[in-house]
């Protein structure tokens, strides 16, 4: 068992865990942060995106023990109260989502995209950047409307 | 996953010496395809050394006239600098037509370029700019580096710190990619360097590999028109169940063509979509 201690969703947390632990593994078991999913465990369907220092990664291809010292935001660190972060409004609004298991990697995924590429995302850049999340329902379409909306309401929100 | 121990030094000196004496050690940088591996127990490591805390190793930045990319840059960072694609732009198109973003976020091109997947993008680049891989004992040419399946000229606790890529007159990459995976089927880097063109091939054999007779083709002049009759004779080409070893013979010539144009054509776009 090796020590290990992080800032999830802007709480300090440390455990002792077996190095073999995955990101995932932590957040759901021992945190029981349940809201990211696994979807594949094969590093394809992206259910499991949370950021770890800014950047939007599998955390299901990620050692709990590489995330030593960073800060981790989940689906569950988004919203403000209850107030939902303007990328889950988006999805609420546009019905991006059916099922809605790929959802909180979606979201995850949509938030650190407007972060990297701008308020101003066109339907292909919003297609081409979600190569690394899937859904099975096939409901992309309304995917893409949500993040396109989500990303204008979070440029608002910053000005 | 088998059981492993896992540490994390905090210099390359450090790690080097934890793998040269435990012969199944396995360094990890993004882990992005170890931990895959490892997760379906494809291999078993006495410990996991983590790259991950040795500081200062992903820089990018021009020497002496190279463009000089340290060995834990990611592939977000490649693909976004804006010293790479002023020096060697195809490498940053390269770099952006890796997996998907969360696979960019972690990735490295040490990581990419140790692994020696036989269908990862980066050695074509190293192979087809003639790059230098920089190590903590000593500099390898790409040439002697990729040696077979998943096999590198990398000895026990060698562990690469950066590469070193020429600036090229021009190049392109142009790769007909896994439709899900994104991994290459056949991609082809070509370079028009000092020395002549230079064609490296990835995706089609088990490590990527030059084609002379392309190579002596372009360097006569680059373009289409020098291209057409050219049949190299290839080895054993891998066949799959996305591509017969023939059909991939013929997308080779297809991907070189393709890198060609966008070597003539900047703007042209060379990935498929």
């Amino acid at each position: 068992m090796t020590a290990v201690s992080m800032t999830v969703n802007g709480q300090i947390v440390s455990a002792d865990i077996d190095p073999r632990t995955l990101l995932v593994q932590f957040l759901r078991e021992q945190l029981r942060l349940t809201g990211t999913h696994v979807g594949c465990d094969t590093s394809q369907c992206g259910c499991c995106v949370v950021h770890v220092n800014g950047d939007a990664l599998k955390s299901c291809t990620t050692l709990a023990l590489t995330c030593d010292g960073a800060q981790i935001v989940t689906i569950e660190g988004l919203a403000t109260g209850d107030v939902l972060h303007p990328m889950q409004a988006a999805f609420r609004e546009n019905h991006g989502l059916q099922c809605g298991f790929c959802t909180p990697g979606m979201i995850m995924t949509a938030v650190e995209l407007v972060r990297r590429k701008g308020a101003n995302l066109d339907e292909h850049t919003i297609r081409e950047e979600l190569e690394g999340n899937l859904c099975r329902c096939t409901g992309y379409h309304n995917i893409v409307k949500a993040i396109a909306a989500g990303a204008q309401a979070m440029g608002a929100a910053a000005e | 996953m088998y059981d492993f121990q896992y540490l994390r030094p905090a210099t390359v000196d450090e790690a080097s010496r934890v793998l040269a004496t435990q012969p199944d050690a396995r360094p990890m940088s993004g882990g992005m395809s170890l931990l895959p591996a490892t997760k379906q127990r494809l291999s078993h490591w006495s410990a996991i050394v983590d790259l991950g805390g040795v500081a200062g190793l992903d820089e990018i930045r021009m020497e002496h006239g190279a463009l000089v990319i340290g060995a834990r840059a990611r592939h977000v960072s490649v693909l976004s600098s804006s010293v790479v694609r002023a020096a060697i732009p195809a490498l940053a198109e390269l770099a952006e037509g890796i997996g998907d973003p969360l696979v960019r976020n972690r990735g490295t091109i040490g990581g990419s370029v140790a692994n020696a997947d036989p269908a990862a993008d980066y050695p074509a680049a190293l192979l087809g700019l003639g790059a230098t891989v920089v190590t903590n004992h000593r500099e390898i040419a790409a040439d002697d580096l990729f040696t077979g399946l998943f096999e590198t000229a990398l000895e026990a606790g060698e562990i690469i710190t950066a590469v070193r890529f020429p600036v090229p007159k021009r190049a392109a990459y142009a790769k007909y990619r896994h439709p899900a995976s994104r991994y290459a089927v056949v991609g082809a880097f070509v370079a028009e360097t000092a020395e002549g063109v230079r064609v490296a091939v990835t995706g089609a054999a088990s490590h990527v590999f030059r084609v002379p007779a392309f190579e002596t083709a372009l360097s006569k002049s680059l373009s289409q028109d020098a291209l057409v009759g050219v049949t190299p004779a290839y080895g054993d080409l891998n066949a799959d169940l996305f591509a017969s070893s023939e059909y991939r013979a013929h997308v080779i010539g297809e991907m070189v063509r393709r890198a060609v144009q966008a070597c003539l054509h900047p703007s042209t776009p060379s990935r498929n979509a």
